[in-house]
């Protein structure tokens, strides 16, 4: 008995179905938004309005878009080598530093575009390295990725509380974090491309990272369907049977894929540090490579998906504080409950409606789901 | 003619647009062993899970006996007497024999009753059919033919007068398989009904009254056993006369090319399965392994590919050791000329996930033809793939089509392909036509003995004996981790059966 495999058509596999998703995921949240006694419409204007309404808004919405990008990237590539990076929180966490050692030793010699490149490579270099272990670890020890890197999280967490309240912290003052970095360290804003549609922007974060992320999302894009090393990953990802059948190294593809995700979770650090509040504060992660985890996983780890998903989630923080200033009943819990609903509906329940779908499409159109092919004359 | 025990009238079925089964009609007489045959993909197994209630018909009649019967759920037909013996045994390993015969049929809350309740019943149904098995026995401790003994007795139990078995004799020895065909006609005489699924012509010739054939979704012949022939039926399956044993000349055996001594191998377990096994195989000639599944094949299969370390012993490749330390590079043994084929194809020879093209170059893809530096050659890739493609039929022509959507046949025609086309000096094969249709057998059969009659050293495992007494020129029968024997290709079939089931032999060959 040969299990029918039905193929849904790109738009419908990668529009229509997140689309569904979403509006179910926005529909309950309608629910939970009555519940409180406010008017869910309304709701639903004033988060959308507040996220893309107003050029701020739309600069605020594409800042917090970058941050997501750069995690939904690492936690994908992982993912297509069959490793679930959950420490891509600790891995920017610690990326910091990195940059805090950049910043504070060249801000003041050099101008940002020599800087930057180097914050790059160092941010790319700490978060690799924190990676490296349990890479390291699950690779030669098996010990499982999941388990070590949220250990790793919680380790970077402690290290960087040490530092940013002990050597990083100027002399003198009572905030745990290092001091503001100078003109040197300080990335170009990005709020003027926003202002050439005729939007009006007051004063936003929006910086040159937002470009530094889609660049990185095409490179990873190239690297999973275009290159040697994302071939061994994706068979790696698929089998690791097949991929010792082919030869494939389970300890080098293992510590590389983990390595190149450490990075990626590594540069989401230089959008908040140089490119909105110049100095390397605690906590200033705030959950982002958790939400990269949801972000990945609606973008169907394909580059596009996430740079899409990066972008709603960011609407969902910007519009979310929005909504919490006009409607005082919707708390930032509240919108903590519809980034969840969100992340349930698109994420974890991402095949709920997909059997019926198909099965729409398969009684509408045979061809559109590629039926004929499959029973292929012959042998 | 006697009454019909089941009627299958215009039974329709399809999975999105696939038409698994189109207005198929069936008669079974009761009281005859009725064998349904075809090729993978035909229907066979939807239609006999459309009588045991998996799937529902999408339109179509279903009579039991005579009356028109509802049947939603494998509940509702074993209310019918209708008992099914699946492929892979539905049992559980750490539970006793009667333990998992009450499974599903306890009376009580409490077990004691229902167990006390079976016993007896299990006492008079072994009796009756001659099924013995020792009811306080450990499913796991059981040989796999006493298994499946157990699922027999479970359908009886139930009430079953009707017995659908599917592929039965896939994991049995061939003297396992007579003691089942004993069984199953002493069913028949005790005017139970016999529905067996199988794709093994030999079986149906050998036990069935009546025989009906499926080619992609609809019934195309039913034939009274007696009046047809092995030819006939698998014409009727394949819809083209097709070569059941292929014609090979007289093997031209030349320098020996690979030579194993002393072999030892265990599994994850620490279970020895190849214990200190010796042969070679030389330039010009197949050399088959005959076996019953598990018996230290695969694990042979691995070591010499370099996939699984080894823990003496030598394999000599055109006379330089290969490493056996588990540090072995299966690519590098590739570049030394080592083909292999291995018996799993879903999880270790293809991605399923991945497109054709991209499955014809894994274990390759380090071959600087297929590559621009560290990018992918993809224009070369999908070249190269369609090439393959054209000269190995492989259907349909798609090199970007994912690998999942090909048929069982012409997945394991990619993995041929893309092994022999890189034209290595020794192939070896786990399986090579397991879960392949009758037409692609006969293709994948031509294709090795090509290969033989180049020049190039053979190894093939498989479980089909007759594949193997096809295929070889030299026969080893491995049991128990060792090799028990080696035959020419002339051996008999009852003599190479006694050989896998562990028998010693005082008579020589």
């Amino acid at each position: 008995m040969s299990t029918p495999y039905a193929k849904l058509p790109a738009w419908a596999d990668y529009g229509l179905i997140p689309l569904i998703n979403l509006s179910v995921a926005f529909i309950v949240a309608g629910f939970v938004v009555l519940l409180v006694g406010e008017n869910p419409f309304r709701a639903a204007v004033i988060l959308v309005e507040g996220a893309f309404g107003k050029g701020t808004g739309i600069a605020f919405t594409l800042f917090y878009a970058t941050t997501f990008i750069f995690t939904g990237l690492s936690v994908a590539v992982a993912a297509h080598c069959g490793l679930f990076n959950i420490g891509t929180e600790g891995q920017a966490y610690i990326a910091g530093l990195g940059i805090a050692i950049v910043c504070l030793s060249f801000d003041s010699v050099l101008p940002w575009w020599l800087t930057f490149p180097m914050a790059i490579v160092a941010s790319a270099a700490v978060g690799a390295l924190w990676a490296l272990i349990p890479a390291y670890l699950q690779a030669k020890r098996g010990s499982h990725i999941v388990i070590t890197t949220i250990m790793f999280n919680f380790i970077a967490a402690s290290v960087m509380v040490y530092l940013l309240v002990g050597p990083l912290k100027p002399a003198g003052s009572q905030a745990p974090q290092t001091r503001n970095f100078l003109a040197g360290a300080e990335l170009p804003k990005l709020n003027w491309i926003i202002e050439l549609f005729g939007a009006k922007i007051r004063s936003a974060p929006l910086n040159i990272c937002f470009l530094l992320a889609l660049v990185m999302a095409f490179v990873v894009w190239l690297l999973i369907w275009r290159t040697k090393l994302g071939y061994e990953m994706r068979t790696y990802g698929h089998s690791p049977k097949a991929a010792r059948y082919a030869g494939i190294s389970e300890t080098r593809i293992i510590i590389t894929a983990m390595m190149i995700s450490g990075a990626l979770a590594g540069m989401m650090a230089l959008n908040p540090v140089m490119g909105d509040q110049h100095n390397v504060a605690i906590d200033f992660v705030s959950g982002a490579g958790f939400v990269g985890i949801a972000v990945a996983l609606m973008g169907r780890l394909h580059p596009i998906g996430i740079v899409l998903a990066a972008i709603l989630f960011g609407m969902l923080y910007q519009g979310g504080a929005e909504l919490s200033f006009e409607m005082p009943a919707i708390t930032r819990d509240m919108i903590v409950i519809i980034q969840g609903l969100v992340i349930l509906f698109a994420g974890a329940l991402e095949h709920m409606f997909r059997p019926y779908i198909q099965a729409l499409f398969a009684s509408f159109s045979p061809r559109s789901v590629g039926m004929e092919a499959v029973k292929g004359k012959g042998a | 003619m006697a009454q019909a025990a089941i009627e299958l009238i215009g039974i329709n079925k399809s999975f999105g647009a696939v038409r698994a089964n189109r207005d198929i009609n069936l008669e079974i007489a009761r009281g005859t062993i009725h064998g349904i045959v075809g090729e993978n993909g035909a229907g066979k197994s939807t239609l006999m899970s459309i009588l045991y209630g998996f799937y529902q018909a999408d339109s179509g009649e279903i009579r039991v006996g005579g009356k028109p019967a509802s049947i939603k759920t494998p509940n509702d037909a074993i209310a019918l007497g209708i008992g099914m013996v699946h492929q892979h045994f539905m049992l559980v390993d750490n539970f006793s024999v009667l333990e998992n015969i009450i499974l599903g049929a306890e009376t009580d809350a409490l077990l004691k009753s229902s167990i006390a309740k079976a016993r007896s019943e299990l006492d008079r149904l072994e009796r009756e059919y001659g099924l013995e098995v020792d009811p306080d026995a450990i499913i796991e401790e059981l040989p796999v033919g006493l298994q499946q003994r157990v699922e027999i007795l479970k359908a009886l139990y139930r009430g079953a007068e009707i017995l659908i078995l599917d592929e039965p004799t896939g994991v049995l020895t061939p003297a396992e398989a007579d003691h089942l065909f004993r069984i199953l006609r002493q069913l028949k005489e005790q005017g139970k009904t016999v529905v067996l699924i199988t794709h093994k012509l030999r079986e149906i010739m050998a036990i069935t009254d009546t025989v009906s054939v499926m080619r992609q979704g609809t019934m195309v012949a039913t034939r009274e056993t007696k009046k047809t022939t092995v030819e006939e039926l698998a014409e009727l399956m394949v819809g083209r006369r097709v070569l059941l044993r292929v014609e090979k000349g007289e093997a031209e055996a030349g320098g020996v090319k690979l030579a194993v001594k002393n072999l030892t191998v265990k599994d994850s377990r620490g279970v020895t399965m190849v214990d200190d096994i010796s042969f070679d195989i030389r330039a010009g000639e197949i050399v088959g392994i005959a076996g019953v599944a598990g018996n230290g094949q695969s694990e042979l299969l691995e070591a010499i590919s370099g996939i699984r370390r080894a823990v003496s012993g030598s394999v000599m490749l055109d006379g330089k050791p290969i490493d056996l330390t588990g540090a072995a590079d299966p690519g590098e043994l590739r570049d030394r000329g080592l083909a292999h084929v291995p018996e799993d194809r879903h999880h270790v020879g293809l991605v399923l996930a991945f497109e054709e093209n991209e499955n014809s170059i894994l274990g390759y893809h380090d071959d600087p033809r297929y590559l621009k530096g560290p990018f992918l050659d993809i224009d070369a890739i999908t070249a190269d793939a369609r090439d393959k493609i054209e000269k190995y039929d492989i259907r349909p022509a798609n090199p970007h089509l994912k690998t999942a959507n090909f048929s069982g046949g012409n997945q394991q025609k990619i993995v041929l392909a893309r092994e022999i086309e890189q034209d290595p000096g020794v192939l070896i094969v786990g399986q090579p036509t397991r879960g392949v249709d009758v037409g692609a057998i006969e293709f994948i059969h031509k294709r090795l003995i090509a290969m033989r009659d180049q020049g190039k050293a053979v190894l093939v495992v498989s479980v089909e004996l007759d594949e193997i007494r096809s295929l070889s020129d030299r026969i080893l029968v491995m049991f128990a981790g060792r090799i028990v024997g080696e035959r020419g290709p002339d051996a008999s079939e009852g003599e190479l059966g006694l050989l896998m089931a562990g028998v010693e032999q005082e008579a020589a060959a």
